[in-house]
């Protein structure tokens, strides 16, 4: 077991685990921020997608403890005081979800694009998307949701 | 989805990770662990023991050296894709490592680590193969540099000992130079089904990936270029001297045939300009 | 709660967004992995490795010594728990052969994934390490993983005391036997046609999970599973696991999709419930990636042969079909029935005299297959549409005048194979299509790049589909031998305080069905969406339901709440009455409010709540409480139809396809939420451009699963896509009273078809008429050069 520090959402935690814990499991097991969902284990889904220090991360390809020290955000820490993060709010008012078991995921690729590249055309929203997989909705309205979290 | 148990050492410094590796029982190096972690949870790989050599802060840089730039191995992909001298000196380079994988792993994942793994699937050790890159390795007998050239020894084999570290890589600036790098993938995440890369500065360097066990020079197009011929003649032998794989995304005959199309896709862009 | 005064807006028919969205865009979703009980046990199966092997010793012992293991369990030390076998409740004919399919094999594995051995440990990595060291002594045994063979002579035998791999021979015959004899004989034209559906892994983004919580001292049991069918499952599972259904209760929490996957009853349902009551500690099984694709039901695998009988003119005169089709191991439980869901349809879209098609079921040593969006109706429109094309060839004729030629254009129609189409126009949706798409404009380009000898040249495919849906009418259901009803349940119940509880039979994984729900009942009821609070997927909440699959519902569930929604009107409707002390006849009703004929006394449906609740003053007799329940058995099936158009650029030097321009104009019949409804349309498309393109399970010799994962399992994402056009027609249903049809699978049904006519009229003028699917580069270029032979 080893010792760990990690502020996620902006609180800080520390915690005892043993080396092979992937940081998703950290994250959904560890702190109960079940938000972050498995959809694989090959890397290849991206529904465990979080940030670190405001990039896209699969936390599944993560060591929880090669996230010593980090600042990870997690879907439950986008909302702030209970209004929605831009992203969150357009994936709802663009129907940017069905099942919504990749939306985490999604939703944070989509914040962590935003911040390297505000105004991405189509194309450049779709490959960005590229290493985020959705079975509900064929990407459509993701990507029209995306478009308006850019134009809001 | 969860890794055999191991043994976890953070490495403070190359030397520490030189030591580690020759303490322990298969030890193994862990970078961005993007290209070790995936095989770990499928426990395709069970290492004893991860030196985790992500902390080495100082290994992460790209520096102007002359001719040439120096790129410390654990640059990620993502800003090796963004470096404005990477860019400026060698577009060829930040160009495909915008191709790797997803943005997600290029977030994490590191040139030292792609190359390192010694996957004949990866972009990187193609273009390093093209542009004739020099390797900084440290062992514990002290540094040493090895050619590109002479880097990819087979299947996932390089010419790293198990106790060694790759600490830089130092391309050619390009100036001027023709360039393409052509991916071939039926997904943009998944790994080149075939890719070649093409560096036109002076002579014409060719290279392949997924075309053999290692990343392929395919130099009996080189050779054609350079007795005269036109980048559609060339082209027709990018298969020669290639061993490809047979997989779900195509048959070796399928990828010999892909390598003459892409090859002279390749030249054609390099011949072009940028 | 506070509850909204007014209802201001209309719902139906308007873009609603989603109630479901707020918690699942925050991380609030409970998803079967998220629920954690007090003492927990985590459970993991031990899966052959081999496609075909004969089980000798099993050695637990290693598995048994690492701390945190509490038990290893055989099949065979299993095999005392079961009270039947895992449930089959579709044998398509007398004789359907079944092979008991216990939840762990005991004599053989049967495919490469059959659970062998369960390990239950205090953590899900011990869990998973103990498995890993469940010593299996396996004798491999020859093994068969492709249909096409299954029947051969000595084929290797995957149940042996069957004597063969046959499962069942189904046939049908319209309008009457001899007819399609007939016309092939009269006919001036023929095409015969081969096709290959090939096997598909439906990859719900979640994988399958269940929680089992026991309470020893009541032998009560809550399963919680991430299934589509929590109503069918707890009947089921009563049966296999001997549990009295009064005692079982299944709860579908949030369920992150299942496109048929989740439809079904699965071994380690009943294994968690069987351990949990063995060990009377709470049993938890989460699935992983790699493997979900050998462990959850598979989707098509058939081989198609279909002949079209014809007139010089190109009327269509004669449909006959022959389908072998992959069962897999064992029958999951509507395996045999899967492809059948598509034999009525054929023909698609098209006026023809005669039908004759006949499925012939094998067993295979490979994951057993079962319903996959669109089930049965994918094939069948893929093949029709595929055939229709070739036959536009054989008689160089347009394919859209072909398609014109022979449409259906008079409803309710009565087609050949016997059922009943309710309503639709099939020229109204290829008109509009066609002027989306500017179909001159594309056949311009095309014609262009083919005279310049472009290495990237373009390909224009139709598919004008006809779909049935909506499951079903319970008496052809009973007559086609399938053991269940097809109605659906619903029930409105009106609290004092204003807002409305419904309970609904359906149990959604994404479709948004209280969203859709609410706008129904908002309307009908005069309440505000916000106070709508939909109850589904507990049986203990919702007794009674047939839940989610086949695009059902909206067109039986929606239609149930309708009709609930009226019960409620009319016991609102006489208390009101004697409220404001006038007869019945004299209230007008709308939107929640009963008026007084020429008066402006008024009474609202919740203010008729309230006096109901209170039951101070309501009429001799009556029950307190305002309250509607229905259970809607549809009279017939649900027709949607439409016309799909896809654009392809196949690059001619490597093979690659790129989808350029995708057209879709469906006929939906009346619309409640569009938003929705483009939802639903977008994803099916996906799906079917998937199989056309992207996705295919692949066996090596040996029996393995290739594609055992999600990266050489190509589910596309949107860097492969292009953004979908769409448009709708609408023909009302005229057999239920909101004119609704299904919707769930039109996308996947109507694309393969459309891609695939697309890609062999892209290569035509290699003289390539088809690819099989998925159209990987290879193929295509494999074809090329064949041609160029």
């Amino acid at each position: 077991m080893r010792q760990i520090r990690m502020t996620v959402n902006g609180a800080r935690h520390e915690a005892e685990v043993e080396p092979r814990q992937l940081l998703v499991y950290f994250l959904r097991e560890g702190l109960g921020l079940t938000g972050t969902t498995v959809g694989c284990d090959t890397s290849s889904c991206g529904t465990c997608t979080v940030l670190v220090d405001g990039e896209s991360v699969k936390s599944c390809t993560v060591l929880a403890v090669q996230a010593d020290g980090w600042d990870v955000t997690t879907i439950e820490g986008l909302a702030q005081n209970g209004v929605l993060h831009p992203v969150q709010e357009a994936f709802h008012l663009n129907h940017g979800l069905q099942c919504g078991y990749c939306t985490p995921g999604m939703v944070m690729a989509a914040v962590s694009l935003l911040a390297e590249n505000p105004s991405p055309s189509e194309a450049e929203i779709r490959h960005a998307l590229e290493g985020n997989l959705c079975r509900c909705t064929g990407y459509q309205n993701i990507v029209r949701a995306v478009q308006a979290a850019a134009a809001s | 989805m969860i890794p055999a148990r191991f043994d976890y050492e953070v490495a403070e410094s190359v030397d520490h990770a030189i030591e580690l590796l020759g303490s322990r029982e298969d030890a193994k190096l862990l970078a961005g662990g993007h290209s070790l972690l995936p095989l770990m949870k499928l426990r395709f790989a069970r290492p004893a023991t991860l030196v985790d050599i992500g902390r080495l802060a100082d290994l992460s840089y790209v520096r102007d050296a002359g001719d040439r730039l120096a790129i410390g191995a654990l640059t990620r992909h993502h800003d090796l894709h963004s470096n404005e001298l990477v860019r400026t000196h060698c577009e060829l380079l930040s160009f495909t490592a915008g191709l790797v994988g997803d943005p997600q792993v290029r977030h994490r994942g590191t040139i030292g680590g792609s190359v390192a793994h010694g996957d004949p699937a990866s972009d990187l050790p193609t273009v390093l193969l093209a542009l004739d890159a020099e390797l900084q390795v440290a062992g514990p007998g002290g540094e040493r540099t090895v050619p590109a050239a002479e880097f990819f020894r087979g299947f996932f084999e390089t010419a790293l000992e198990p106790t060694e570290v790759l600490t830089e890589i130092r391309v050619p600036k390009l100036a001027g130079a023709g360039w393409s790098y052509v991916k071939f993938h039926r997904r943009a995440q998944d790994w080149a089904t075939v890719g070649v890369a093409a560096v036109q500065n002076g002579g014409t360097r060719v290279a392949l990936t997924n075309m053999s066990s290692t990343p392929l020079r395919a130099a009996a197009v080189e050779e054609a270029l350079a007795a005269g011929n036109d980048a559609a003649a060339a082209a027709e032998q990018a298969a020669e001297g290639t061993n490809p794989p047979s997989d779900t995304n195509g048959s070796a005959d399928y990828r010999r045939h892909l390598a003459r199309v892409l090859v002279r896709r390749a030249l054609e862009e390099a011949a072009g300009g940028r | 709660m506070a509850v909204t005064e007014e209802k201001t807006e209309t719902y139906i028919g308007a873009p609603v967004a989603r109630k479901e969205d707020a918690k699942l865009v925050t991380g609030q979703a409970r998803w079967v992995d998220n629920l954690t009980l007090p003492g927990m046990l985590w459970a993991s199966i031990v899966r052959s490795p081999h496609a075909h092997a004969r089980i000798g010793s099993i050695d637990t012992g290693a598995a048994k010594a690492i701390e945190g293991v509490v038990a290893v369990l055989t099949g065979g030390e299993l095999a005392g728990d079961w009270a039947g076998p895992l449930p089959m409740v579709w044998p398509v004919t007398e004789d359907t052969k079944n092979p008991p399919h216990w939840p762990l094999a005991t004599d053989k594995a049967r495919f490469a994934g059959d659970g062998v051995a369960v390990v239950v440990a205090e953590s899900r990595a011990v869990a998973k390490d103990a498995a890993e060291l469940v010593e299996v002594d396996y004798e491999p045994l020859p093994s068969v993983t492709d249909v096409a063979r299954a029947l051969d002579d000595g084929a290797p035998l995957v149940h042996e005391e069957l004597e063969s791999n046959h499962c069942y021979t189904w046939p049908l015959e319209g309008p009457e036997e001899g007819a399609t004899e007939r016309a092939f004989a009269d006919a001036a034209v023929t095409v015969k046609e081969r096709y290959r559906q090939q096997r598909l892994i439906p990859s719900a983004i979640e994988p399958r999970g269940v929680l089992v919580q026991p309470s020893p001292a009541e032998g009560e049991f809550t399963m919680w599973s991430s299934t589509q069918i929590p109503h069918i499952a707890r009947v089921t599972l009563s049966g296999t696991t001997g549990i009295p259904e009064a005692k079982l209760r299944v709860i579908a929490p949030d369920v992150g999709g299942g496109f048929g996957s989740k439809l079904n009853v699965y071994a380690e349902e009943a294994l968690c419930l069987a351990l949990a009551r063995r060990l009377g500690r709470p049993v938890k099984w989460i699935e992983e990636r790699s493997e979900n694709h050998v462990a959850t039901t598979h989707g098509r695998d058939q081989i198609q042969e279909i002949e079209l009988a014809a007139t010089a003119e190109g009327k269509i005169t004669a449909v006959r079909v022959h389908i072998t089709t992959g069962m897999g191991a064992y029958l999951q439980i509507i395996t045999p029935g899967t492809p059948l869901l598509g034999a009525w349809v054929y023909a698609g879209a098209y006026d023809v005299d005669a039908y004759q098609i006949e499925f012939v079921g094998a067993f295979t040593n490979t994951t057993p297959t079962d319903a996959y969006r669109g089930a049965g109706r994918p094939e069948a429109t893929y093949a029709i549409e595929r055939a229709v094309d070739a036959l536009a060839r054989k008689l160089d004729m347009d394919p859209v005048e072909l398609r014109r030629r022979n449409f259906i254009r008079e409803f309710p129609k009565t087609i050949a194979s016997g059922l009943t189409v309710d309503s639709g126009d099939f020229d109204a949706s290829l008109d509009r299509a066609l002027e989306l798409l500017d179909y001159e404009e594309a056949r311009r380009e095309q014609a262009e790049r083919r005279e310049r000898g472009d290495a990237t040249q373009l390909g224009i495919g139709f598919s004008t589909y006809l779909e049935m849906c909506g499951l079903a009418p319970s008496r052809i259901l009973g007559a086609i031998r399938y053991a269940a009803g097809g109605w659906d349940a619903a029930t409105i119940r009106c609290l004092p305080t204003g807002t409305v509880q419904l309970l609904i039979g359906t149990s959604p994984h994404g479709q948004g069905h209280a969203t859709t729900f609410s706008q129904i009942v908002g309307d009908r009821l005069g309440i505000p969406f916000d106070d709508i609070e939909v109850l589904h997927g507990d049986t203990a909440v919702v007794p009674l339901g047939m839940d989610t699959y086949g695009s059902r519902s909206l067109a039986v569930g929606g239609v149930a709440v309708w009709n609930a929604a009226e019960k409620v009107i009319g016991k609102a409707r006489r208390v009101v009455a004697h409220g404001l002390e006038v007869a019945e006849e004299d209230l007008e009703y709308e939107g929640g409010r009963f008026t007084v004929r020429g008066t402006d006394r008024s009474m609202t449906v919740k203010e008729a709540a309230l006096a109901a609740w209170t039951a101070h003053d309501l009429p001799d007799g009556m029950e307190p409480g305002l309250e509607g329940s229905y259970v809607y058995d549809p009279p017939n099936f649900s027709w949607p139809a439409g016309c799909h158009i896809a654009v392809v650029e196949v690059d001619t030097e490597t093979g690659a396809v790129d989808l350029r321009r995708y057209v879709a104009v469906d006929d939906l019949g009346t619309v409640i939420n569009p938003t929705i409804v483009d939802g639903q349309i977008h994803g099916g498309i996906t799906q079917g451009v998937a199989q056309a393109l992207f996705e295919e399970a692949v066996y090596d010799d040996a029996g393995n699963l290739v594609t055992g994962s999600m990266v050489n399992y190509l589910v596309p994402s949107a860097a492969e896509l292009p953004a979908f056009e769409l448009d709708r027609t609408e023909s009302p249903s005229p057999t239920n009273p909101l004119g609704v049809k299904g919707v769930g699978e039109t996308g996947t049904i109507a694309a393969p078809a459309a891609v695939m006519n697309a890609v062999a009229d892209a290569l035509s003028p290699f003289g390539i008429t088809d690819i099989e699917m998925p159209a990987s580069p290879e193929r295509v270029r494999r074809a090329i050069e064949e041609a160029g032979r």
